[in-house]
């Protein structure tokens, strides 16, 4: 063996050390599984714990005390962590999954033609048939009044507080819009309901709906496109400036091309979160059964209330109704959101 | 048509803090004059106070005077935004905007100030812009590019391009070479030797070779410590400085041995 052969084989003793084989993983989780199925089908438990939780607790226990015997302390420690956080996220999926699945099978059962084209009027409860384009339409039209007064809001707001604001007047913005954040969707439709419905300035109507979601949506907006013209590099606006461009030109031109993708999909963002609300219509719009074109008189339905006013009604036909509207609900969140990652993407700054 | 440049006990603030302290300075035209010190000497701060780019930094002022050709550019009319248009500036890291073209990049100047780009055939300045800078021939296929899909040496000449096609008097350089590497930090340095006889041309450095092979005069600024203000300690022809300095500071300084 010649010297640099036997330094090398040296070097390989300190390196590397003893490796638990790639079969372990697969084996412990499989004996963690046959333990699990033991105690579903003995029925012995420890302190009430379901079959599942003992398994991952058994499968957890076994790596890391196999690891810890063969492949040392700082080994075992990683597999432990590594198992905690695939383990967190399964534990996170599945709500989302199983909402998801359960949405879908009970939704497309109701999915046809009518369900898109007809409205609930002289429909019954009991019956089975009718559709959502009456709350579709309105879910839109409120959505869509929300989102034309709030973005323009939002965003000029937001460059207030990155490109100009200081001091008091900033803090407070900022204060307030942190606590805006907060409120719940409930206490924005009784403002809106005490403070114009009550007072005969507005009757119900999708309008004084749009308004209450408005107040939800501005913070939202603010926030997240704050957030976007922070991250321009103040070298750009910098840039700008140095060539001799009014600041107002750098912001319109240079800024907010910049950050255009970020703030799309901030305002697609807010859209998705209001789509969904429920409490706030129901006192500044409540329902109708059939199309009420006109924002501005009357009762509006919409998808979230749509589906309240179904399950209210408690029959089987209404209830899939209810399910087919949160389908289709979730499909109209679906849709904003994919055409906000779309839009974005064409819009980003590209570096080929 | 360059412009001679004069300061005169020129006090920069940040907030209460004395930033820099009683600079008095003459740039000629068409020479360019490196400003050479130790890191927070105050030499970028003031590059950027003249062309009043000091005081976008929230609570930046400066006191005294900065002459162009005579007229103090912290006058009371003065409009920052004229100033800068006839002193242009490259900044130390290489700022193309992302969402322009090279094309775009160059005339954005003159494309978001309309009143002067009207009547001159934007193509005819990029190109000549780009030629100044000495990128034409590396970029004159791809214009519609975007300015990203430079290399790093290529986005700082596209920046020096962009600069140039304002047609400005002084050309302010902060740092220009220190994120390239050598071959586009020569590049660069031919490039201002050609552009010195077109502009009056300030250039920050911590190279001490940069600074003597591209400026005529050098200018050392020093502090006395952390938390002092800067000053500048000797300004002189830039052979003068590098072989010869009046002031013990600067011969420390350049010859490496500090304090």
């Amino acid at each position: 063996m010649s010297v640099v052969e036997t330094q090398k084989a040296g070097l390989e003793g300190q390196l590397s050390g003893r490796r638990l084989p790639r079969w372990s993983t697969p084996a412990l989780a499989g004996g963690a599984l046959i333990v699990g199925l033991i105690v579903q089908l003995t029925g012995w438990t420890v302190v009430g714990l379901a079959p599942g939780v003992i398994a991952a607790v058994v499968f957890l226990l076994g790596q890391a005390i196999a690891s810890l015997a063969i492949e040392g302390r700082r080994h075992s420690k990683d597999r432990i962590a590594t198992t905690l956080i695939y383990a967190t996220f399964v534990v996170a999926l599945t709500p989302l999954l199983w909402i998801l699945i359960t949405v879908l099978v009970k939704g497309l059962s109701v999915f046809d033609w009518t369900f898109f084209t007809s409205t609930m009027r002289n429909v019954s409860p009991r019956q089975p048939g009718g559709g959502i384009l009456h709350a579709f339409l309105g879910t839109l039209e409120q959505v869509g009044i929300a989102t034309l007064v709030s973005v323009p809001i939002g965003l000029l707001a937001a460059i207030y507080l990155v490109e100009f604001g200081k001091g008091r007047l900033k803090f407070w913005i900022s204060f307030f819009v942190d606590v805006m954040t907060g409120v719940p969707s409930i206490v924005a439709g009784l403002f809106i309901y005490t403070a114009l419905i009550l007072t005969g300035v507005l009757q119900q109507s999708g309008f004084a709906a749009a308004l209450a979601l408005c107040i939800l949506m501005i913070p939202v907006v603010i926030r997240s496109s704050e957030e976007m013209l922070k991250i321009v590099p103040n070298d750009l606006r910098e840039a700008a400036l140095a060539l001799g461009v009014p600041k107002w030109k750098v912001i319109l031109r240079i800024v907010v091309p910049t950050a255009i993708s970020g703030l799309i999909t901030g305002a697609m963002l807010a859209v998705a979160r209001v789509a969904g609300e429920t409490a706030p219509l129901l006192l500044t719009t409540f329902l109708a059964q059939d199309i009420n074109l006109n924002a501005f008189n009357g009762s509006q339905t919409s998808l979230p209330t749509f589906i309240w006013d179904q399950i209210s009604r408690g029959t089987s036909s209404s209830v899939n109704r209810a399910w087919g509207a949160a389908l289709a609900l979730i499909l109209f969140v679906l849709i904003i959101y994919a055409a906000a990652r779309i839009l974005a993407a064409r819009f980003a700054p590209k570096s080929r | 048509m360059s412009k001679q440049i004069d300061i005169n006990d020129l006090n920069i603030y940040y907030g209460n803090f004395l930033a820099v302290e009683g600079v008095n300075l003459t740039v000629r035209a068409n020479s360019v004059m490196s400003f050479i010190g130790p890191s927070g000497c105050g030499k970028s701060t003031v590059l950027r106070c003249i062309n009043r780019m000091h005081e976008v930094v929230p609570g930046a002022r400066a006191e005294g005077a900065v002459r162009l050709d005579g007229e103090n550019i912290y006058g009371p009319n003065v409009d920052p935004v004229l100033v800068r248009r006839t002193i242009g500036m490259v900044f130390q890291r290489p700022n193309p905007f992302p969402t322009m073209s090279i094309y775009d990049n160059v005339v954005a100047g003159l494309r978001l100030e309309k009143t002067k780009g009207d009547k001159r055939n934007l193509d005819e300045v990029v190109e000549s812009s780009l030629r100044g800078a000495n990128l034409w021939e590396e970029v004159k296929d791809r214009l519609k590019k975007p300015g990203a899909s430079l290399s790093g040496g290529q986005q700082q000449r596209l920046c020096i391009a962009r600069a140039i096609a304002v047609e400005p008097k002084v050309l302010l350089m902060d740092e220009p070479c220190s994120a390239l590497d050598p071959i586009s930090t020569l590049a660069i340095e031919d490039l201002i030797r050609e552009l010195r006889e077109r502009y009056t041309i300030i250039i920050v450095t911590h190279n001490m070779q940069q600074a003597s092979r591209v400026s005529d005069m050098t200018a050392f600024f020093n502090l006395a410590a952390v938390g002092k203000p800067g000053k500048l300690i000797e300004v002189g022809p830039t052979q003068q400085i590098f072989t010869n300095p009046q002031e013990k500071q600067t011969e420390d300084y350049i010859s490496g041995r500090f304090g």
